[in-house]
């Protein structure tokens, strides 16, 4: 963290963030499920400036076989930046990172998974960021665990994702991606709200004791928020989509 | 791509032992649930490298050697040398390590290591700066991993740490951009101390230092790197289970605790 030269004050007189947030504050965030025609099941989000995709792909047979496992669904993830995501062009091949982030996204999102309903075949979570402002990693665990539910795959439950951190001596909420460099902290969490179990969480930066129990504290509440967004999300996609058929074939009732 | 592990088979038969063991708050060498393995280090095992160190901890072995070397800085930090941290699971160490190019577990490693070092500023990497913009000193940490019996996060993160503290570079002076080597020799610019703790959940109880047969059950594993004020500064979970936020708080005093210990005994190595 830190390094760049020039550094602006992240608060203002009012105390309010440089995107005019309070410390709690969610940015805004967009969902959208079933967005793409080909994957089995797809998600788009926005939150703040991210913007991501998400698909799955399965439950298909497993290739190449070998992967293959008796008693269970092999779920395989990849989280992949665009070259032009990011300020300075970032190389297409897979980088250190993202291959670090494939493998906890996997393991954040793998335990809501009914796998063991799927023996001998693969479960396919492909997360594209096509423009990353801070808090990718979660964001693209919202949008992939709506991708998952909007392929049919049984779950436990949805699985949602939001960071916090420390800027500025403060525990804040959701950094964007100013906050994130000239931060001292930064806390990603993914959480599965109903049975409220943590599946994902990393930290990197300096926070005493106390103020990760504060951070953890925002980071989940914010989960639990995101959560009835993702729950909204699915409602707009299918009860809306159902209540428009039924209306539809009254319709055609009334004519016949 | 990220894929699901599969377990050897022992490991499902071995589920039973552990598992019954753990509940009576016994574990497979027996230790309790927040025992740590006996700790051995050695500091200046590998004389060509400018730091080395040899953990073993319990059965597994770790070696870590520190080399420094001029290098181009980063373009967003010209005036600060440069870390890298790299983690070779080489195949003498484990049945099931193939050697190859790095695979996620590796990794993943490195990276934990990495952040735990670069987080709590345990190197002054502006120190390091030979020429702003155009030359600096490049830290390699470079990870060997011998013998795998569990936790090897643990296990690199105090050797790193064990060869940084007690690495020698040559002393250099800079004379118009020019680097110049004097006869004697400085230890690295190190300013904090990070250490690793990981602590694994097997059947809702939660165990710190699991060994290999108990990583092969476990749910999942939270790593805790915290530093000499305390203060955390890394954190790695990892597995396909979940922890309550209550696992989590206790998972962190735990290795705030736990830490103070290990790290005294790295450092009390250091001449």
């Amino acid at each position: 963290m830190g390094g760049q030269k020039k550094t602006v004050s992240l608060f203002d007189d009012r105390g309010l963030r440089v995107d005019g947030r309070r410390i709690d504050e969610l940015r805004p965030i967009k969902l959208e499920v079933g967005i793409l025609d080909k994957a089995d099941g797809s998600a788009y989000i926005e939150h703040g400036k991210n913007k991501i995709l998400a698909a799955v792909y399965g439950p298909r047979e497993a290739h190449p076989k070998h992967i293959a496992l008796a008693d269970r669904a092999v779920v395989r993830c990849r989280y992949h930046m665009a070259s032009f995501s990011v300020e300075e062009r970032k190389s297409p091949a897979p980088s250190r990172r993202e291959l670090e982030l494939s493998k906890v996204i996997r393991e954040a999102l793998e335990p809501s998974i009914m796998s063991e309903y799927f023996p001998r075949a693969t479960i396919d979570l492909f997360i594209e960021v096509l423009q990353a402002d801070a808090g990718t990693r979660c964001a693209g665990i919202t949008a992939a665990s709506l991708a998952l539910a909007d392929a049919g795959i049984p779950m436990r439950e949805l699985v949602a994702g939001c960071a916090a951190g420390k800027i500025e001596g403060k525990v804040v909420l959701d950094l964007s991606d100013i906050e994130d460099k000239q931060g001292e902290a930064d806390l990603p969490v993914a959480l599965m709200p109903k049975s409220n179990v943590i599946s994902l969480l990393q930290m990197d930066g300096s926070m005493s004791e106390d103020e990760f129990k504060q951070a953890l504290e925002m980071g989940t509440a914010a989960c639990r928020k995101i959560y009835e967004m993702q729950r909204e999300a699915l409602r707009q996609k299918y009860l809306v989509a159902r209540e428009g058929n039924e209306e539809k074939e009254e319709m055609a009732e009334v004519k016949a | 791509m990220s894929t699901t592990h599969q377990f050897s088979p022992v490991a499902k038969l071995e589920q039973k032992t552990v598992v019954d063991l753990i509940l009576k708050g016994k574990r497979l060498d027996e230790r309790t649930p927040l025992d740590y393995r006996p700790v051995t280090i050695m500091l200046g095992t590998i004389e060509k490298a400018n730091g080395s160190a040899h953990v073993y901890l319990g059965k597994t072995k770790v070696l870590v050697g520190v080399k420094v070397e001029t290098g181009n800085p980063f373009p967003d930090t010209p005036d600060q040398g440069i870390l890298t941290v790299n983690a070779e699971f080489v195949p003498l160490a484990s049945p099931t390590f193939e050697a190859g190019p790095p695979d996620e577990n590796s990794i993943e490693l490195a990276r934990v290591v990495d952040r735990g070092i670069r987080e709590s500023k345990a190197i002054d990497l502006k120190t390091l700066c030979i020429d702003p913009g155009k030359k600096v000193f490049v830290v390699f940490v470079d990870v060997y991993v011998l013998d795998h019996d569990g936790n090897l996060i643990d296990a690199a993160g105090m050797a790193a740490l064990g060869a940084l503290v007690s690495a020698k570079m040559r002393a250099f002076e800079v004379k118009n951009g020019e680097l110049k080597y004097k006869d004697e020799m400085i230890p690295l610019p190190i300013n904090n101390h990070p250490v690793p703790i990981t602590s694994a959940k097997i059947d809702g109880t939660i165990v710190v230092d699991p060994c290999l047969e108990e990583e092969q059950v476990m749910s999942c594993r939270l790593t805790v790197t915290t530093d000499k004020d305390n203060n955390v500064c890394a954190m790695q979970k990892g597995g396909l289970g979940v922890f309550t936020p209550d696992e989590v708080k206790q998972i962190v005093s735990t290795s705030i605790s736990k830490s103070k210990e290990l790290r005294q005994k790295v450092l009390s190595g250091v001449k």
